[in-house]
């Protein structure tokens, strides 16, 4: 079994890291708050989301300092998930429409803002 | 980041791509890592698919619902005697997440440094922080049950709503209590001295930070897909 040394970082990095992720809950929680709305709403929601993703990934679980093997191995299969992301939205698309041609335009419920 | 490595029986690993090939079609074990480690990461990708089939379900029933979703930051408001402040019950949880996270990268890096009572006090924080996440989500249950919100309706918008809600975060809460339960025993054979007996080293702390990171990262994804969204 290989030895474990490598997995001795200084504490710096940790706590610039949480810092760092905090900010980011910040500015998601911002994006709520401040009201945007629309494309520019769910890209930032996207990107703060991926980016704390990626950190706690990369560093808190070490993922950054493993082989190149593990790293395929756990990061490769959730990115095929985004294939069936992709085709869940075909779905999605497709339900809605059936919906409303079989069933008419439907009455959504009122919802106050 | 990848370099060349040395395995317990002397053959050297390049790095990089080679080292991929080398890895894979070697003939006792693909990954150099501990097998514990190794055997949690692939739980942790077995947990990701079943995360990912709930959002993706999630996603795909919001899409295709003809009523109109509830608004989030209406829903999740709470108010101190005046406005409602929207989602700050959930700021305050995802704050109490990441410093459990903070408080875990700390204690494995204790463990490694043989400091034994410290890292048994900050996976204490840690399990502390979970514990205090989960009666946040209770709490929050209770509201939303309150206010009439079931699996199969609610008054605020498309019926699935309640459905998916309690789903998602049901399953993540119950993973945070397991995590909870998993650091304390952790904890306490880490302050007994049992890992310097039985293994000569604090790889299970690493391995159970492991676990808790994931927790927090289906949290980033919760929160960003289901109340910010």
């Amino acid at each position: 079994m290989a030895q474990d040394s490598g997995q001795q970082h200084p504490l710096s990095i940790y706590f610039g890291i949480w810092g760092l992720l905090f900010v980011i809950s910040f500015f998601s929680y911002m994006v709520d708050y401040l009201n945007f709305q629309g494309t520019l709403r769910w890209t930032l929601i996207l990107i703060f989301m991926f980016l704390k993703a990626g950190l706690i990934v990369a560093i808190f679980m070490h993922m950054a300092w493993e082989r190149l093997a593990l790293k395929i191995a756990i990061l490769g299969p959730p990115v095929a998930l985004l294939v069936l992301v992709w085709l869940m939205v075909y779905e999605a698309d497709y339900t809605f429409l059936t919906r409303i041609v079989f069933f008419g335009e439907g009455a959504p419920l009122p919802v106050h803002h | 980041m990848s370099e060349a490595v040395m395995t317990d029986t002397g053959d050297v690993l390049p790095g990089g791509a080679r080292g991929v090939v080398a890895d894979f079609s070697a003939d006792k074990q693909a990954f150099q890592v501990p097998w514990g480690k190794a055997m949690m990461w692939i739980f942790l990708l077995s947990d990701t698919f079943i995360f990912g089939c709930f959002l993706t379900s999630y996603m795909t029933v919001r899409m295709s619902a003809r009523d109109a979703w509830p608004v989030p930051s209406e829903v999740f408001a709470l108010s101190f005697g005046g406005e409602p402040i929207p989602l700050i019950l959930i700021a305050i949880m995802t704050f109490v997440l990441i410093s459990s996270s903070g408080t875990m990268a700390m204690a494995v890096n204790m463990g490694y440094r043989g400091e034994r009572n410290k890292a048994f006090w900050l996976m204490m924080a840690t399990a502390a922080f979970g514990a205090m996440f989960v009666g946040m989500q209770a709490f929050e249950w209770t509201k939303l049950i309150e206010e009439g919100v079931r699996p199969w309706s609610n008054p605020m918008g498309a019926a699935q709503f309640g459905a998916t809600f309690f789903m998602i975060t049901g399953f993540h809460g119950l993973h945070v209590s397991v995590g909870v339960i998993y650091l304390i025993v952790v904890g306490r054979r880490v302050k007994s001295g049992f890992y310097d007996r039985t293994r000569g080293n604090y790889e299970m702390v690493e391995i159970t930070g492991l676990y808790w990171h994931f927790v927090d990262l289906v949290w980033v994804f919760i929160f960003a897909f289901f109340y910010l969204w």
